[in-house]
Parts: structure tokens; C-alpha cells; sequence
């Protein structure tokens, strides 16, 4: 018999996200559809090159999906911290200690990065390999049960194979960006040594056309789905806790003061900032549409919205 | 976690698993034994409140249940305390030859949390026991896991490993253990210790 449950799935979430991974597969289709097409119109040539971006970009997405932890510690500035080193490393253990208990997770390392900037982040590609961060300005402003709904919604990333999925749906923007790439030089250095020279001219002007669209395309859906994502670890941390509210109020806390700060530090590499709690200053100020589309967060009022949404669900009286 | 509910972001709660609780009275025994540890008749609760009235109304009607039974044999009422974690702690107190019925108290909660669908809002219990130092120990059970693991608190933050595991060892296989060390996290302070 299943036990009776509070927690439904969020079927709009679900759909949408579902719509953003089809089209992404389209966007892939159609891509490979108008390599072979280039490829079979005007030689050889083409696929050589398609299948060196291939190599290639395979290369770099698999190389930052198992250094993912590495390169993000090293790129924060963070450092692994033990129970025992300091009063807020014994602090944010806990919490995780107690947050993977609730989720039945493997505990994953904890490390704190020595800025005032109050941000936190998780990455690493599978739970076994998950390292959860948090910055020191984080610690100092949020109470407990902020900082907990903060690094539920961290682990929620982490079950949720967050940094594998966004890996394998930004393959195809690499490819595509690596195309655009080639293409472009070989065009500028190549086209003169051919002896069919027009024809290769061509191959690369088609090959340089059709990787921007993919490329763009690609990238705002990649945008899409870190944006469902963010909604789902949001979703799934609350729940988690019990305390929408605490999440809420982090939330306010860390946009409202980072939207202050100007500092530039930990948006050094943009695929990191993809898995921070709320992406550095720039964006979570402004909640124009047209920098919604672009951006890796949903704005703070969505976020806000869906929070409220959970918090009605869990108050209900019958089940 | 299935594929599907990777893909699509969706994380189920995990459901307590109660049964293994139902162990502690014969694996008290063996303790006595094989350690000199008695059982000082308290026992805790742990579990994360969710916001809104209808957590609230499980709670008191679970702490009613319990005074209630407690007061009918002549013992003590329930506690309330809350962590710095933001968990509540109910904790029940007993003889210190009553662990069944302390056992009882405490699968009385569980069952009333999972009955109204709050199941996975459970962390651990702990029942705690003391030697003729008075060295403190707890077995604490995981609800997730359905496992127990020792937490012999020293003062100061700072847990007596040695103990802990030699602890694992008297008890053997009258408990089912848990296997991660990682998991088997500190209750500082916690009522009832």
C-alpha cells in the first residue's frame, strides 16, 4: 500500500520542462539533418571537420563534468572545511548533516569560500561526488532555517543530476559554437590552398550559417531549462524542509543585497554561475522581460510566486 | 530516483521505515551485558514541523495522545523543545526498565506523522543510556535508512569514537546498523541526552 502523501508533482512545471528537452532534441535533429545535407551536397570535407568539433566538445564536456567540483571550488576561491574547523564550519555541517538525513542522501563534502559576497552553490556530477559551497558573507547574514531552505534547494541540484543534465544539453551549443569557430578561420586561411576553391568557400559559409542558428536557438532553451531547474531545486527544497518561508525570506535577503554589491568576483566563469543560488548582480536586478529570456535564474517575483504555491500546498488541512 | 524524475527535476520525499525500531528492547538487553550500559528511560522524537495549521494540529494531538497514556500509568508528560536546527524534539520520559513502553511512545508519534502523510518529515530517534561513570551514550535510528547508529557525546563538541564503535560491536547484530560513517551525524545537545 503507498503511503498516503502531501507532495504532488507540479504538472505545469513538468510539462514545460518536458516542451524545452523536445525542442532541444529538435534543435539536434534538424542540426545533424543539415550537417549530412552540407556534407553530401559539397564532399567530404565538411564531415571532417564536423566530426574534429565533435571530438572536441565531447572533450571539453566530459572534462568539465567530472573536474565540475574542482574547477568550481578553484574558481570560487572555496576550501573544504571539517565539523571541527571553525564555528561556521561546524555550523553549516550540521545543517547538511541534518538535510541529508531528512533526504536520505550520501553526505557530500562542504566547503566555504572566503568572500562577503552571500552566495552559495553545489556541483559535481553525481551525489557520490557532490561538493556543496558557501560563501562566508552567506553565512554571516542568513539565520539557520534561511541558510537550510538555501542549501536544500543546493542538494536539490545535486539529486537532481542538475550539472550532468545542463553538461549534455549544452553539448550541442558547444558543438555548434566550436563550428562557428572553424568555420570562420576557415574561411579567412583555408579557401586560397583548395583546388576546388569556391566549393569550399561555400561548404564552410553553409556550415558557419547554420551553427549561429543552432547555437543560438540552443542557447536560449539551455537558458529555458536552467531557468525550470532553478524552479524545480526551489520546489524540491522546500518541500524538504517544511518552511517555503525560510527559502522566501533567503531569497530576499541574499537578491536584495547582491543586487547592491557590484563586486565582479565569482562571476568569473559563467558556467559556474549557472548553479548558484541567485547568479551574480547583474541580472537579479532587473525583471524586464527581455533579460528574463537571457537569464540563468527565473526572476525573484516567479521564484516568490512558486514558493507561495508550495507553501499552500503543505498548509492544507485534508490530504 | 528514476530517470524520468531526473530528467525532470522531481524529487519523490522518502517514506520512514519503522519497523526496525521494534529491535531496541532486545538490543538494550545485550548493552546491559556486554557494556554496563542501563537505559535512563528518556527517549526523543526528531522531526522537521511544516509550516501551516495542519502540521500544527498533528502535533498537539500527538502530544495529547502520549500525556495522556503517560498520565494513565503515573508518568511523567511529554516534552516539547526545539533545536538550533529548527527541529522539534518530543521527548518522552520512563523508567528506566520501560523501554517497551517507551518504544510504544515513540512508534506511537511516527505513526501518527505518517498516518497524516508527514512521513518523510521524520529525522531520527534517540533513546538514551548511561553507564555506572555516567558516560553518556545514545542509539539514535534513522528513519530514512531504517538504520541505528551510537553517539557517545563528550563535552565540549567532541564525541568518544572508541566508545561508539566499540558500542557497535557488544550490540552486533541485534540492530541493523548503519554501514556510512559519513551518516552517522552528531545530535549536540540534544533533549533527552
Amino acid at each position: 500500500m503507498a503511503a498516503r502523501t502531501r507532495y504532488a508533482p507540479d504538472r505545469g512545471l513538468t510539462v514545460r520542462m518536458t516542451a524545452t528537452m523536445f525542442l532541444l532534441g529538435v534543435v539536434f535533429v534538424a542540426f545533424i539533418a543539415a550537417i549530412i545535407g552540407i556534407g553530401t551536397a559539397y564532399g567530404a570535407s565538411s564531415t571532417a571537420i564536423v566530426f574534429f568539433a565533435v571530438i572536441l566538445g565531447g572533450g571539453f564536456a566530459i572534462g568539465s563534468l567530472f573536474y565540475s567540483d574542482k574547477i568550481a571550488l578553484a574558481t570560487a576561491g572555496a576550501r573544504e572545511v571539517s565539523p571541527t574547523d571553525s564555528p561556521e564550519a561546524a555550523r553549516l555541517h550540521g545543517i547538511v548533516d541534518r538535510l541529508c538525513a531528512l533526504a536520505d542522501m550520501p553526505k557530500p563534502r562542504v566547503a566555504i569560500a572566503d568572500t562577503d559576497m552571500p552566495n552559495a552553490f553545489a556541483t559535481g556530477r553525481n551525489a557520490d561526488h557532490a561538493v556543496v559551497c558557501a560563501t562566508r558573507g552567506i553565512l554571516r547574514r542568513l539565520e539557520n532555517d534561511e541558510l537550510e531552505g538555501v542549501l536544500a534547494h543546493e542538494m536539490s541540484h545535486v539529486a537532481h543530476k542538475d550539472v550532468q543534465v545542463m553538461t549534455i544539453a549544452s553539448f550541442l551549443a558547444i558543438i555548434a559554437a566550436l563550428l562557428v569557430r572553424i568555420a570562420f578561420y576557415g574561411e579567412l586561411f583555408g579557401g586560397g590552398r583548395r583546388s576546388n576553391d569556391s566549393n569550399a568557400g561555400v561548404v564552410m559559409l553553409a556550415l558557419m550559417a547554420v551553427s549561429i542558428v543552432v547555437y543560438a536557438v540552443s542557447f536560449l532553451l539551455i537558458r529555458l531549462l536552467s531557468r525550470y531547474r532553478e524552479l524545480s531545486a526551489d520546489r524540491s527544497g522546500a518541500l524538504l524542509t517544511g518552511r517555503p518561508s525560510s527559502l522566501k525570506s533567503a531569497l530576499v535577503k541574499v537578491t536584495g543585497d547582491m543586487a547592491r554589491i557590484p563586486t565582479r568576483d565569482l562571476r568569473t566563469s559563467q558556467p559556474l554561475n549557472a548553479f548558484f543560488f541567485t547568479p551574480a548582480a547583474h541580472l537579479s536586478a532587473s525583471s524586464s522581460k527581455l533579460a528574463n529570456i537571457f537569464s540563468t535564474h527565473p526572476s525573484l517575483e516567479r521564484r516568490l510566486a512558486e514558493l507561495d504555491k508550495v507553501q499552500q500546498q503543505l498548509g492544507r488541512t485534508a490530504g | 530516483m528514476g530517470f524520468l524524475d531526473t530528467l525532470l527535476g522531481r524529487t519523490k520525499p522518502v517514506q520512514p521505515k519503522l519497523d526496525d525500531l521494534f529491535a531496541l528492547p532486545s538490543a538494550a538487553v545485550t548493552l546491559d551485558a556486554g557494556a554496563g550500559f542501563k537505559p535512563t528511560g528518556s527517549g526523543s522524537v526528531c522531526f522537521r514541523p511544516v509550516e501551516g495549521r495542519s502540521f500544527s494540529d498533528v502535533q498537539k494531538d500527538v502530544q495529547d495522545l502520549l500525556n495522556s497514556s503517560s498520565h494513565a500509568e503515573g508518568g511523567l508528560p511529554v516534552e516539547v523543545s526545539k533545536d538550533d536546527y529548527g527541529f522539534t524534539w518530543l521527548v518522552s520520559s520512563r523508567m528506566s526498565d520501560e523501554i517497551e513502553a517507551l518504544v510504544t511512545d515513540l512508534h506511537a508519534v511516527n505513526s501518527s506523522l505518517v498516518d497524516n502523510g508527514f512521513g518523510p518529515q521524520l529525522l531520527c530517534t534517540l533513546v538514551a543510556f548511561k553507564d555506572e561513570q555516567e558516560r553518556r551514550l545514545a542509539l539514535i535510528y534513522l528513519y530514512k535508512r531504517g538504520s541505528f547508529y551510537p553517539f557517545a557525546p563528550l563535552s565540549g563538541e567532541r564525541r568518544n569514537n572508541a566508545l561508539e564503535l566499540e558500542i557497535k560491536g557488544v550490540i552486533g547484530d541485534d540492530l541493523k546498523w548503519e554501514p556510512d560513517l559519513a551518516r552517522w551525524f552528531p545530535v549536540w545537545g540534544a533533549p533527552g541526552l
